[in-house]
């Protein structure tokens, strides 16, 4: 049981805020390819939820998906080496963004297929309670994601098979450009009932409501109880991607309403639960992780296009070459 | 000799795998009465545990495997229609294939893919009877297609073993092949093997087809010495096996039961002619482009490649090279 610990959960919102910004940066930069859907205004979900996590627990995470794999507890220097492509990268530069993933704490990767980290994540916690471990599982996926077969699927499997995985939403109100209300039929907690899976809804902008709501759900699931579903409500207060910093789109989030989700800042929140030397060393702190993040990651050599399917097969199995 | 069944042969491999690994288990449909007449016994003989019923999830059941193949165990997933890997492709390709590369080899994913009764089952019709193997060599997953019991036995228990995902196609023109099998082994991937030794041209044949090409190098034993190549795996392919018989015989046949355009035998034709001059052109036998299988038996076998396609592509091929 982890109690709470509002210096190591703001830690948590504090690094994955200012790490999202300066990767933006390094995105305008040209350093990051291909741009990043930022986490930016939902560092309260994956830091309380991470809170509540044990050892031996595994999680997989989404598209928007820096902050799971961080809050986990992942180097943010070899992190930010994935997104440059480096090869002190957490994926030796063959993953990315969207792709990040560190094994060896449990994180099965940040998944650019929406709905796919379900049905992952209920195989993985099966397999590793059957080899004798307690092992409990976090699949965070978005709004858009409960419209995917394949997500709904695993939610039935995971509750017939009574699989200790904590489905988290993170509902931040829009799919890229669609509204919720345009593409739920039902809720999103009426899809949890309908396969008898408990749902609660949080506020998502407050890393202790979170933290308290994921602690409950882990120790019910850990005791014997099978699936739970959390809904984040969140508001995302930067673009879908960033390459609407280079492309506006039409104003599909009224500019009021952005104002408002804005004003619910999850890394003030839990700031304002701290003194102020204890608010202002943490930030000296990440200021300087991150600092050093940045350094090592533009410092760090590129791949060699020699190794581009060097991981290709697990079993050794070399590909054919495509020259001529 | 005891006398094995290619279906049995499957069974046999599933069995001695349950048995040596405690990792192997096995998920799909129906598997625990063993509706394919595949998994016969096996819920029995290792458990409910071991051996899952799933309700009809496809898509989540086959990145339920990946995640346990992630976790350290080796899934095998019996399909009972080969067409539900249309349904899957994309969490076999997506996930499973690239988690390896994408992670930067952090993990491996040890799942095998079964389908028996794969091609064409007469009588249902459209949406049962495709052979979408090249699919899978075109994604570059393992692809095997054994034609033979001992081929069906030491391809699975290669399958199973192997740190990659396998795609496993047993035809289901092939599931009621009986042979004296005395001794059952791993056969190694990428490994073809020749059936029929001749001079005159290569006939390479996939799946339930090495049968049909056996048989018409019978027939035609007294006009043209005719070698059968069976390549066992499509992906990786046994290139080197094939261009050393074509080497020889300087004449390609390929016998391919499934649709042409971007179909295997283009593949292996293509691979060839890259390295090895022929005497004369290629030929390939396979089923029309774009073909749906229909209903009605004659005109289920009518797009089917046949015995007498494949005699009349032989002869032509002599004939241009002569
Ligand atoms: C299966 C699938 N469909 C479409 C896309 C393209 N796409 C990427 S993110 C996204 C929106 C996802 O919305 P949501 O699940 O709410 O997550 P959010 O971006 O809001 O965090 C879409 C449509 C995709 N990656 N995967
Ligand atoms: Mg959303």
């Amino acid at each position: 049981m982890t109690d709470a610990d509002p210096v190591g959960l703001y830690r948590t919102v504090r690094l994955i805020r200012r790490f999202e910004e300066r990767a933006v940066e390094l995105v305008h930069g040209g350093q990051i390819v291909g741009g990043i859907h930022p986490y930016l205004g939902q560092e309260g979900i994956a830091a309380g939820v991470c809170a509540a996590l044990d050892a031996d627990d595994v999680l997989a995470g989404t598209h928007r998906g820096h902050g799971h794999v961080l809050a986990r507890g992942a180097d943010p220097a070899r992190m930010l080496a994935e997104l440059c492509g480096r090869v002190t990268g957490l994926n030796a530069g063959r993953g990315g963004s969207m792709h990040a993933a560190d094994l060896s704490i449990g994180v099965l990767g940040a998944n650019a297929i929406v709905g796919a980290s379900g049905a992952i994540i209920t195989g993985a916690v099966w397999a590793h309670r059957r080899r004798g471990r307690d092992t409990v599982g976090v699949s965070f996926f978005g709004d858009g994601a409960v419209n995917e077969g394949m997500l709904l699927e695993a939610f039935n499997l995971a509750a017939l098979w009574r699989v200790p995985v904590l489905f988290v939403c993170e509902n931040n109100g829009y799919a890229t450009t669609m509204p919720v209300a345009g593409a739920v039929a039902g809720s999103i907690a009426g899809r949890a009932a309908a396969f008898g899976i408990p749902a609660v809804q949080v506020d998502g902008q407050d890393p202790e409501t979170v933290r308290v709501a994921a602690r409950a759900a882990v120790d019910r699931m850990r005791a014997g109880g099978g699936p739970e579903l959390i809904e984040a409500r969140t508001y995302r207060f930067d673009v879908h991607h960033t390459f609407e910093h280079a492309v506006r789109l039409d104003d599909y989030r009224p500019p009021d309403e952005v104002i408002r989700g804005r004003a619910r800042d999850p890394v003030r929140i839990q700031g304002e639960r701290l003194t102020d030397t204890d608010r202002a060393a943490v930030d000296v702190e990440v200021e300087a992780t991150v600092d050093a993040a940045v350094r090592f990651a533009l410092s760090s050599p590129e791949p060699d296009p020699a190794d581009a399917l060097t991981y290709l097969y697990a079993s050794g199995l070399t590909a054919r070459t495509g020259g001529g | 000799m005891p006398r094995l069944s290619y279906r049995r042969a499957l069974t046999r491999a599933l069995g001695d795998e349950l048995a040596r690994d405690e990792a192997v288990f096995l998920l799909g449909e129906d598997v625990q009465v063993g509706a394919s007449l595949v998994t016969t016994g096996l819920a029995k003989r290792f458990g409910t545990e071991r051996v899952r019923d799933t309700p009809l999830s496809e898509q989540a059941f086959t990145s339920f495997a990946t995640g346990a193949a992630l976790a350290g165990l080796r899934p095998v997933i019996e399909f009972q229609i080969p067409s539900l890997l249309f349904l899957v492709f994309e969490q076999i390709v997506n996930h499973a294939h690239k988690f390896p590369l994408m992670t930067g080899g952090q993990c491996r994913v040890p799942v095998t893919y079964l389908v028996p009764g794969s091609g064409s089952r007469t009588g249902w019709a459209g949406q049962h009877s495709d052979h979408p193997y090249s699919l899978f060599a075109h994604v570059g997953v393992v692809t095997v297609v054994p034609a033979t019991p001992a081929d069906a036995y030491g391809l699975l228990v290669t399958a199973i073993r192997h740190d990659d995902p396998v795609v496993v196609f047993a035809p289901a023109g092939a599931m009621d092949v009986r042979d004296d099998v005395d001794d059952l082994a791993p056969v190694p991937l990428g490994r073809g093997r020749i059936h029929r030794f001749g001079d005159d041209v290569t006939v390479v044949a996939i799946g339930h087809l090495v049968h049909d090409a056996l048989a018409v190098a019978e027939e035609l034993a007294d006009q043209v010495s005719v070698e059968v190549f069976d390549p066992r795996t499509l992906y990786p392919f046994d290139i080197d096996g094939l261009t050393e018989s074509v080497a020889r015989t300087g004449r390609l046949v390929v016998l391919d039961d499934a649709n042409r355009s971007c179909g295997m035998a283009a593949e292996i034709i293509a691979s060839v002619v890259e390295r090895v001059r022929l005497l004369a052109p290629p030929r390939r036998v396979t089923r029309p482009d774009g073909a749906v299988l229909p209903f009605a038996p004659a005109l289920d076998r009518a797009v089917q490649p046949g015995r007498d396609q494949l005699a009349t592509a032989i002869h032509l091929t002599m004939k241009d090279g002569s």
